[in-house]
């Protein structure tokens, strides 16, 4: 099905089951420990054994021998697979670093053996044993020093590394108001709750691996060229993911490492990175320098807006594509942006949780907040006297939907914002307290998603597909939308995900998941539809689907009777046309956080958050509600105690745990309340949704730093906004 | 540039030692009691019972409890997110009161008691914080989940104990399941999908209808 023209009204719109409030049909598995994750899967395939990986101990360099002896002896030892065995690898396309293979060192924690024995204790403490000679090379790991030789890059994600509308330069020096401001945000990890794990198990030639990923097909690919196999030798099973936020897009070591080591025992092997060597093995979200110049007349409209980020990646990599935003958020007739790349020998920087939004809105929302400061303006009238329903660029492009003056003015009314007063007017006991303001802004992506679906005389709807559910509620929703479609209680469809020998959905990540794995459903229950109507000599546009029945005038017909003994089965999948490229598609919110600041101290503690957001239709309030909590919290984390530290002299992120890297916990986070505009987007899609799951963390962070600003007095820039920036700031203490 | 460092320390040299610490220290037999063999067994049997199943393993003196749940009972419901007491998803309970078991050896619980998320609960009978959970929607990827769910149910007895904890701010009053205390209690489990406010509502819930 090719969605060519803005949907008209289908069966979704009748929202007896989508868009309802129905718990997750996983949700008992999850909360009794039956759900199976990637490490889980004991003996599918034959006894197993286990793999330990080691990772190396410099950033950058060559290894000059391995030296296993000691290993080998090691007490139920199996077999060592190291770097240097398996030689130089096909590097997967989605991934700037190698995973494994050759001598090359291209960052710290880079897997360079797998050590195999038959248990779980007896690898590790083999891995311990390997004796590795590197020869190590100096390497560059400063963003502050490698700005200063970054680069215009060649490869910025698909969008244009400098961009420039009208005079820029000449509008910011004649504004009446003007802003020039520099922020800046750390590398971040993912650290979501599952480690990377992979079981790989080999029959002849033919590959299955039982992984946690988030986009199935991706992986496959990808494998398959670095084990130089066909890809359809591969199958890829990854039913529940323990997380992922862009952590699990592409493909990780684990399932390379557990595939080779699989094939050279001749018996199935799993890998489960440990904890520690997570941050510098896998990818994270790299730093960013942000230069921010906004220009406006003295009544507050922008006449220049200009962006600027320096991030650092590997040789080949991206940059994180901080200035986007800008480009669409605000009117203004002088636009710049530009994105430099500097060349770092840190572990692979990429996508995480709105990569490049997330970041970007960070600095933008301060520099917004700053700018009403400067005009005597509130900040929420600041942002909605320069609100732009096209797109700034090309101003025949509208928005399909952009009501983002709509969040902010019902946010501030829930949220008591009238309550606002001056920077450090407000105290309670020790505490300074203070409200804070910012926009959520995140296009909508549309990529093509395949699903089968198939009715059994039992009357039990049951959809394959290969999109996964990272807990972002994709098992729920796409049984929502099975049932809507066939006019079925939400209790008679099972859905299978995750599996590669289904149909190839869009999977997990770019808040594209939900949209468009929803829409493989609805085109695969088009057909189905169809081939009911068909056997019934119905015509398929006028019959309706509805309470088990299917009906054509005064002929009805129960769905259990139409499909006959055999059933009958649906397959299909959604592509896109241009509407998003002659319209712009996004998602917007506001997010509003009351900080308390404690004035001896410098701690600030979350006290309130409330997220409004208009994202199209929400398929279902419970999941969709969770999304945002989700993603306020990271936002949280984000704003204040989250930094990967380097050490940068050898080259790696130090905190490179759970106890030193900080998330939030339990005590950091308050009640969150979250309200959705009541929205429909027939440019989206045929259901009319949009994603929630990155906007929901976009412009949280700097919402809590204008929060702080508001307590205190004190603007700071530079995040994780932590007490140590902020001491020597506070107000003195009568 | 190897990487490695030998220690040239013996395990009888190590056993030796920690017995002469504990002496010094005034616990005295607890070290002095290993038979100081040349050749230490790596391996011991250890019986216990797991949600009221009597369970006995031969297992390596390495495997922690909690590994001995998921890799030799292939009881997967407890789960493995750092393996160094820093996430809280290993969370079991052992006589009642919760763990982490990746900071345990499964060999120092002979005779326990030991309770899993799947003790707790099953689909279609599911304990009463089970429940709750899947009603507030306290969990998105469901993997710290089973820790979640250990630690709520310990945290409730333990407020119901009268245990006092950093924010209690009375030390003479009866402690109360506020969202305060139930917060600073929870904040060993980590969950990164960020479902705090919903598992506070879950715990809430379940701690009210209790009361």
């Amino acid at each position: 099905m090719k969605f060519e023209k803005p949907a008209e009204m289908n069966p979704i719109d009748r929202m007896k089951v989508v868009g309802q409030p129905i718990r997750r049909i996983d949700g008992e598995l999850k909360v009794s420990g039956q759900a199976k994750y990637a490490y889980e899967w004991h003996d599918p395939a034959g006894s197993h054994a286990y793999g330990y990986p080691v990772g190396s101990a410099i950033a950058k360099g060559r290894i000059l021998s391995i030296d296993s002896k000691a290993a080998q002896r090691s007490p139920g030892v199996l077999k060592i697979v190291t770097t240097l065995d398996v030689g130089d690898r096909e590097k997967g396309k989605f991934n700037t670093a190698k995973l494994f293979g050759g001598s090359e060192i291209q960052h710290y924690h880079q897997a360079v053996a797998v050590v195999v024995a038959e248990t779980f204790e007896q690898a590790r403490e083999a891995a311990a044993l390997l004796k590795i000679e590197y020869a190590e090379e100096a390497g560059s790991f400063s963003l502050k020093e490698g700005k200063l030789s970054a680069v215009k890059p060649k490869d910025a994600g698909g969008s244009e590394p400098d961009t420039s509308v009208g005079d820029f330069a000449g509008a910011f020096r004649s504004a009446e108001v003007t802003l020039d401001e520099e922020y800046s945000t750390p590398d971040q990890s993912h650290s979501m709750m599952e480690p990377h794990a992979s079981l790989a198990a080999w029959d002849g030639d033919e590959l299955t691996l039982w992984t946690s990923s988030q986009m199935i097909d991706w992986w496959r690919g990808d494998l398959a060229a670095t084990l130089g196999i066909d890809k359809g030798k591969v199958t890829l099973m990854s039913p529940f993911i323990g997380g992922g936020f862009g952590g699990k897009l592409f493909l990780r070591v684990d399932a390379v490492l557990a595939a080779f080591a699989a094939k050279a025992i001749g018996r199935p092997v799993k890998v489960a990175l440990p904890r520690p060597l997570m941050a510098n093995n896998t990818t994270h979200r790299p730093a960013t320098i942000q230069r921010i110049r906004i220009g406006a007349s003295r009544d507050g409209k922008i006449s220049a807006i200009g962006h600027e980020s320096w991030s650092g990646d590997l040789a080949g990599g991206q940059p994180e594509a901080a200035v986007m935003q800008t480009r669409l958020l605000y009117a203004g007739e002088n636009r710049m942006t530009a994105m430099r790349l500097a060349t770092l020998n840190l572990p692979e920087g990429n996508a995480m949780r709105a990569p490049g939004e997330a970041p970007g809105l960070m600095a933008l929302e301060i520099a917004m907040d700053e700018m009403a400061e400067k005009l005597g303006m509130d900040p929420i009238e600041f942002r909605k006297l320069n609100d732009t329903q096209v797109d700034p660029e090309n101003p025949d492009r509208p928005f399909t939907q952009r009501n983002l003056n709509g969040c902010l003015d019902l946010g501030a009314e829930r949220f008591g914002w009238k309550n606002r007063g001056k920077p450090g007017s407000r105290m309670e006991g020790n505490m300074l307290i203070g409200m804070g303001v910012a926009a959520a802004f995140r296009n909508n992506l549309l990529l093509p998603s395949a699903a089968r679906v198939r009715l059994d005389r039992s009357g039990i709807l049951t959809v394959e597909t290969d999109m996964t559910d990272i807990g972002t509620g994709s098992y729920t929703i796409i049984a929502q939308t099975a049932a809507e479609m066939l006019g079925l209680p939400i209790n008679r469809v099972a859905v299978h995900l995750g599996d590669s020998r289904f149909p190839v959905s869009a999977g997990s990540g770019g808040q594209f998941g939900a949209n468009c794995s929803t829409s493989g459903v609805y085109a695969a229950c088009l057909k189905l539809r169809e081939a009911i109507a068909a056997k019934l000599g119905f015509n398929s546009a006028d019959a309706v689907f509805a309470d088990g029945e299917v009906r054509l005038g005064n002929r009805t017909v129960p769905l259990t009777d139409a499909v006959g003994p055999d059933g009958l089965t649906g397959e299909d999948g959604v592509e896109w046309g241009d509407l998003s490229e002659t319209h712009q598609q996004s998602t917007f919110g506001a997010h509003f956080v009351e900080v308390g600041v404690d004035r001896f101290t410098g701690e600030t503690r979350i006290r309130r958050m409330l997220a409004v957001c208009a994202a199209g239709r929400i398929l279902n309030p419970i999941t969709a509600r969770s999304q945002i909590i989700g993603a306020m919290t990271m936002g949280v984390g984000g704003a204040l105690t989250e930094e990967l530290a380097v050490d940068e002299r050898r080259g790696f992120f130090v905190n490179h745990d759970l106890a030193g890297y900080e998330v939030p916990v339990h005590a950091d986070i308050p009640h969150q309340e979250v309200i959705f505009m009541d929205e429909a987007d027939p440019y989206s899609s045929p259901i009319k949704a949009k994603g929630v799951g990155e906007l929901g963390l976009c412009g949280v962070s700097a919402a809590i730093a204008n929060a702080i600003y508001n307590a205190t007095g004190v603007r700071l820039r530079r995040y994780p906004l932590t007490l140590d920036k902020m001491l020597h700031q506070l107000p003195e203490v009568a | 540039m190897p990487r490695l460092v030998h220690l040239e320390v013996s395990r009888r040299d190590l056993l030796k030692s920690s017995a002469a610490t504990i002496a010094a220290t005034g616990v005295a037999g607890v070290g002095a009691a290993q038979p100081a063999e040349d050749k230490m067994k790596s391996s011991n049997t250890v019986s216990f019972t797991v949600n009221g199943k009597a369970e006995k393993l031969e297992l390596d003196n390495r495997t922690t409890l909690l590994d001995a749940l998921r890799e030799h009972l292939h009881m997967t419901g407890t789960k493995k997110g750092c393996d160094h007491g820093q996430c809280g998803a290993c969370t079991v309970l052992v006589a009642g009161q919760r763990i982490n078991s990746c900071l345990s050896l499964a060999v120092m619980h002979e005779g326990d008691e030991i309770t899993t998320i799947e003790g707790l609960g099953q689909p279609g009978a599911l304990h009463p914080m089970q429940t709750a959970f899947v009603k507030h929607d306290g969990f998105q990827c469901g993997y710290c989940t089973p820790g979640q769910i250990c630690s709520s149910v310990a945290v409730l007895e333990e407020i119901k104990a009268n245990i006092p904890s950093h924010v209690t701010k009375d030390m003479q009053a009866k402690v109360t399941a506020t969202p305060e205390e139930i917060r600073e209690r929870m904040s060993g489990n980590i969950c990164r999908c960020g479902a705090y406010s919903n598992i506070i509502e879950a715990i809430t819930d379940v701690a009210g209808s209790r009361a």
